[in-house]
């Protein structure tokens, strides 16, 4: 009997069927969406004390250290709508890699997506440094340390404070904002032939109709532009943005590739995943990759990890890490609202505070994870579906996320958050 | 146009990709050139995995492999038009 039970079991039909309706879009459908009109779109999001618009309303509780992580999940596992940002450093942090690690903690609790911050620390020094970082952008903070505590009265004090934050947070009023109010990033993952010929150059599409619009958007990924450094460095605004990209590249070539090698990039680009997805070399790979800036945008500038863009709306370039993660990671660090992922055989990365919408052309990864996928673009290996109507679907899901659906990753509750280091630590 | 199994990013380039499932050796594919929407037709001579390349002519051993209208890298070996084209015959010059 419980023989023939497992028999069925193991070949019953997969019951996904490539999800509701509402889920998999095959088509653009811009009848009184965004994309009939960019200019007077608009979206339901949340004008933070700084100006900058937030289209998710998360209370974090934060942690300076490792040695936080516990106290900051008790106190999201008591105060419900909170939510814990465990992570894997914070002792010890030194040079550039104490920037980053400050940049970072700072930038996500300052992300117009949080609405109020706690943020709990082993010792009072460093826990202030990030509560006044945060307090910059005017939305409440505060910070406890542990040491002369104890964890259990920290997670006590730290409590009232996030029960009171939450509280607050949801009666916050939202309002329509202009569609050029949204920062949106991207990086693409688990990539293969079929993102060069239809994900990434939709998000590309995308930043060519939205970046005249006034939107900010963000690429980076220094490692996997090898191969196409030569197209990326003609990408620059300027002579001098090329010259300050064309550094940071290089510098990646020769003080982590060179001085630290055990054997070429290669093994590592592409990875074993892109090659069994058909990509061949890193050559290859960066094509692809580059696709997603578009035919138009240039970027107006070239960022540190996790730093703030300040030249104004328009494409930047980030130094960062391939690694999904701690890429998205880093991006959301430094302002960005809606993260945009092309993937080919199917990354399942998310976000604790930044929606981050999948766009996949590829009809197996539809077909056997289509769960994972936001906006299906298969229709442009069909020919069934134009770049710019690839464009369009992606804006409209832009827009539907911004105004509350939740992305499938928000939805399988991926929280990827990982602080990008560079150096061992002190 | 009914569906495409290869498509070519530009005239330039001397590999297509295979977009369809379960692609079988001896396959007349209908191949499109994204660039320009310009058909033409290619027998496989292999089964090749969705996402893999195809040779669109003979290739020798040591000549430049084209993509995007791009080097992409170079032949290890002699490869014949309808040939997979994958890490077993093709690498990059940078390493």
């Amino acid at each position: 009997m419980s023989n023939i039970a497992m028999f069925h079991a193991q070949t019953a039909p997969n019951p996904f069927r490539g999800g509701a309706p509402d889920q998999l879009i095959t088509k653009a459908t811009p009848t009184a969406l965004a994309s009939a009109d960019y200019a007077n779109a608009t979206v339901r999001g949340w004008r933070r004390e700084n100006g900058r618009v937030g289209v998710r309303n998360h209370v974090v509780i934060l942690p300076l250290d490792d040695l936080s992580n516990a106290a900051c999940e008790a106190v999201a596992a008591h105060v419900k709508g909170t939510m814990a940002l465990p992570h894997a450093y914070g002792r010890l942090q030194f040079g550039e890699d104490l920037e980053i690690h400050f940049r970072t903690l700072i930038g996500i609790g300052s992300n117009p997506n949080v609405a109020a911050v706690v943020v709990i620390g082993i010792e009072d020094q460093w826990t202030n440094r990030v509560v006044e970082g945060i307090a910059k952008t005017g939305k409440p903070v505060v910070g406890f340390g542990i040491e002369l505590n104890g964890d259990i009265a920290t997670v006590a004090k730290a409590s009232y404070e996030a029960k009171r934050f939450v509280q607050w947070a949801n009666e916050l009023p939202q309002e329509d904002c202009p569609l050029s109010d949204l920062w949106i990033s991207t990086k693409c993952g688990e990539s293969d032939t079929t993102t060069g010929l239809s994900s990434c150059p939709t998000v590309g599409n995308m930043y060519d109709k939205l970046i005249p619009h006034g939107i900010y958007g963000v690429f980076g990924e220094t490692s996997e532009i090898t191969g196409a450094e030569h197209l990326c460095k003609e990408r620059a605004a300027t002579p001098e943005v090329a010259e300050k990209w064309f550094k940071m590249w290089k510098s990646y070539q020769d003080d982590v590739i060179e001085a630290h090698k055990t054997d070429d990039l290669s093994d590592s680009q592409p990875t074993k995943g892109n090659i069994a997805g058909g990509l061949t070399t890193i050559e290859e790979k960066a094509l692809g990759n580059l696709e997603k800036i578009g035919r138009e945008c240039r970027y107006i500038d070239a960022l540190e990890p996790a730093e703030a863009p300040a030249k104004g709306p328009g494409l930047y370039y980030m130094d960062t890490s391939s690694a999904a993660a701690e890429c998205v990671t880093l991006m959301a660090a430094a302002g960005y609202v809606i993260h945009t992922f092309p993937t080919g055989q199917g990354n399942v990365i998310g976000n604790p505070i930044v929606p981050v919408i999948k766009i996949s052309g590829n009809p197996r990864t539809i077909r056997t994870m289509g769960e994972h996928i936001d906006v299906d673009v298969s229709g442009v290996l069909r020919r069934e579906m134009t770049i710019p109507e690839a464009g369009d679907a992606l804006i409209d899901m832009i827009v539907r996320t911004a105004n509350g659906r939740l992305t499938a990753a928000e939805s399988l509750g991926h929280r990827e958050f990982v602080m990008t280091k560079l150096y061992r630590s002190a | 146009m009914s569906a495409p199994q290869l498509l070519v990013h530009e005239k330039k380039d001397t590999v297509g990709v295979v977009v369809v499932e379960g692609l079988k050796a001896g396959t007349d594919m209908l191949c499109v050139v994204t660039h320009d929407n310009s058909a033409f037709h290619l027998t496989s001579k292999m089964d090749v995995p969705i996402g893999h390349k195809v040779a669109l002519a003979d290739i020798k051993a040591g000549d430049t492999i084209w993509k995007y209208g791009q080097d992409i890298g170079i032949a290890k070996a002699d490869i014949a038009k309808g040939e997979h084209v994958h890490v077993h015959n093709a690498k990059t010059k940078r390493w």
